[in-house]
């Protein structure tokens, strides 16, 4: 029997996706913390897909870090080959999509909507999500709360390349008394400098965008464009390019 | 993939070779057979055959005694260059153990510095290896190979004549096309094996005491593959460059065939590079034969390393390969700065897709690998 839905989900490191295409169309997308366990949230995704209604006519693609925890997928296909579906779908362009994940950021060349080279940092936290959500906490922010901080602050130096070392830079400028914006703009300063190295060395070919959770902090674009010496762009659906390419890729199957 | 089920007896007769090295080092040494442990394909181990010495590689490929070679060497360092010094030292290796010599080539600046700790305790020689694969190269490596001629005669106190050595090359000349016709096989399309099998097949015959059974041996094996190969299906064609490769790094082999693409071929000098080329048995100075022989290995430690590009681009069109994978050890110098000159000759006079990987022994990135390895293979 013909599958009335084809839903892409994207297990992420902090936050798992699911986008849901009827007729090529997107008819839906949530998005659910990932926790700490992959099966249980690849469990709470069935049921809200359940709950609306789509799981009982669907074809399934999944994707991230966390994607063989999808025990009920038709097909696993990696992250990198997903944004480059999702990205060609959402710019409509050859771009160089520069992806900061949870726990690693990728730069990936798309021509013709199809993944022509790809690098990912290494095995290290600086430059992530992760490093992100390290220092929102200390700070006493949520991500959100960190971003509009920094729009308001002048960036504090933070040199160190180790998530561990950049913490107690930060701690110490919390001990200074300086102003909780201008930390915070330092730290967003710092990913968008390690950010900034890794897509240049690889080179941008074409117009770069942004995809991943960091989609939603303006002042993160901006000075990522500065120290590019670029601009970025980025689109509202970006930070579900990775479900958004499962999803296309769930149709193709079809 | 099927494959290997099908074989099970005659490779698992490979893998065990490697564990009944153990026990066979200790019948030779019975048998007051001298053994020489070596670093690197640059040993001509035609000097070794003509002298009735056994060879064992010294080279290790497990992150076990990392930490305690850590304790002399900096942590930054190569794996490979560790892991063997921390055999040594803690005489956790039944070859270092047995090894009555143990012949250092200076290729890379971290193990000629390695060695010198080493001699504390072992008796080491060092050959000293061109850095250009030049005639001044040759000619300079050509002492070299006398010297070390002369220190095998000094130490084990026996004569190797010209005949001995010519010998020797017979005898290296025969097991190196064996098994090269072995590694040949994966020119077919579907490959008949998997590229795991194939590394750990060659792998294991380096632990083979008696070469001049080799030829047989792969000859037989062959015969077997062909015989029971079927209905594999067509699958993306690897190549693998690079470092060398083997036991821990195995996990670099079986994510590419986990992804579902086949690994046709390996250029590193656990495969081709070692092996493609003879030595020339009709010049009749056998020592300038071996030194044109092993200058001319396309080692990244060689500058400027064309040989490496020229058996690339070979072996790229004869196995008919998708794309390459560059894998290099952490912290070797040599091969990260090639990885360059090696995409570029890949991606625009090949026109296929490249990568490369930087690993070490741990297995602390397999998850990592797999994302990325498996993406490279979506991608062809």
């Amino acid at each position: 029997m013909e599958k009335k839905y084809c839903v892409g989900i994207d297990i992420g490191s902090t936050a798992s996706k699911a986008v849901i295409l009827d007729g090529g169309k997107t008819v839906d997308s949530f998005t659910l913390p990932t926790g700490w366990n992959g099966r249980e949230t690849a469990q709470a995704i069935y049921e809200k897909l359940k709950e609306k209604g789509f799981a009982a006519s669907m074809r399934c693609v999944a994707t991230g870090y966390g994607r063989v925890c999808v025990d009920y997928a038709d097909k696993v296909v990696t992250e990198i080959t997903c944004h480059g579906k999702g990205a060609w779908d959402l710019f409509e362009k050859n771009v160089t999509i520069i992806d900061v994940g949870g726990q690693d950021t990728k730069v990936i060349k798309v021509a013709e909507g199809k993944v022509l080279d790809f690098l990912m940092n290494d095995k290290c936290a600086a430059g992530t999500g992760k490093f992100l959500e390290v220092m929102a906490t200390r700070l006493g922010a949520s991500l959100e709360e960190m971003y509009q901080l920094a729009k308001e602050g002048e960036a504090l130096s933070i040199s160190a390349m180790c998530t561990v070392f950049a913490e107690s830079e930060v701690i110490s400028h919390i001990g200074k008394g300086e102003k909780r914006e201008d930390i915070a703009a330092g730290v967003i300063d710092s990913v968008a400098y390690r950010v900034a190295g890794l897509a240049s060395r690889f080179g941008i070919n074409g117009d770069a965008a942004l995809t991943g959770g960091l989609c939603g902090s303006p002042y993160f674009i901006r000075v990522l464009s500065e120290k590019l010496g670029q601009p970025v762009q980025t689109h509202a659906f970006a930070r579900y390019a990775g479900a958004l390419g499962a999803a296309l890729t769930a149709e193709e199957m079809s | 993939m099927e494959l290997r089920k099908n074989l099970p007896e005659i490779f698992e007769d490979f893998a065990e070779g490697r564990r009944n090295a153990f026990l066979n080092v200790k019948k030779i040494k019975d048998q007051n057979k001298p053994v020489i442990g070596i670093f690197c394909t640059y040993f001509p181990q035609e000097l070794a055959v003509a002298m009735n010495a056994a060879v064992v590689s010294l080279c290790a490929t497990s992150d076990e005694t990392i930490p305690a070679a850590e304790a002399d060497l900096p942590k930054n360092l190569c794996p490979l260059i560790k892991s063997s010094y921390g055999f040594g030292k803690t005489d956790k290796c039944p070859f270092f153990y047995f090894s009555d010599l143990v012949v250092g080539e200076t290729t890379c600046d971290g193990k000629k510095k390695m060695y010198e700790y080493m001699a504390d305790f072992k008796p080491v020689h060092i050959m000293e290896l061109p850095n250009c694969p030049t005639e001044m190269g040759v000619e300079m490596y050509k002492r070299e190979i006398i010297r070390m001629k002369e220190k095998l005669e000094k130490v084990f106190g026996v004569t190797i004549t010209e005949d001995d050595i010519r010998r020797g090359i017979r005898v290296k000349n025969a097991e190196r096309t064996a098994l090269k016709n072995l590694y040949s096989i994966m020119k077919a399309d579907p490959a008949p094996i998997s590229g795991t099998d194939l590394m750990n097949t060659l792998v294991a015959t380096t632990f083979n005491f008696e070469r001049e059974k080799i030829p047989a041996q792969m000859e037989a094996l062959i015969e077997k593959i062909q015989a029971e190969a079927k209905n594999t299906e067509k699958k993306p064609r690897i190549l693998i460059t690079g470092c060398p490769m083997g036991g821990a790094t195995m996990k670099v082999v079986e994510a590419v065939e986990e992804s579902g693409a086949v690994v046709v071929g390996f250029e590193n000098c656990s495969g081709a590079k070692s092996m493609e080329e003879n030595v020339d048995e009709s010049n009749p100075d056998v020592y300038d034969a071996l030194a044109r022989k092993y200058v001319n290995i396309g080692c990244s430690c060689m500058t400027p390393n064309d040989n490496r590009i020229k058996l690339l681009n070979s072996m790229i069109d004869e196995y008919n390969v998708d794309g390459v994978v560059d894998m290099e050890l952490q912290a070797c110098h040599t091969y990260a700065v090639e990885t360059l000159r090696i995409k570029r000759f890949i991606n625009e006079e090949k026109k296929i897709p490249y990568m490369n990987l930087e690993t070490d022994y741990s297995q602390a990135d397999v998850g990592q690998l797999k994302t990325r390895i498996a993406a490279f293979i979506e991608m062809l």
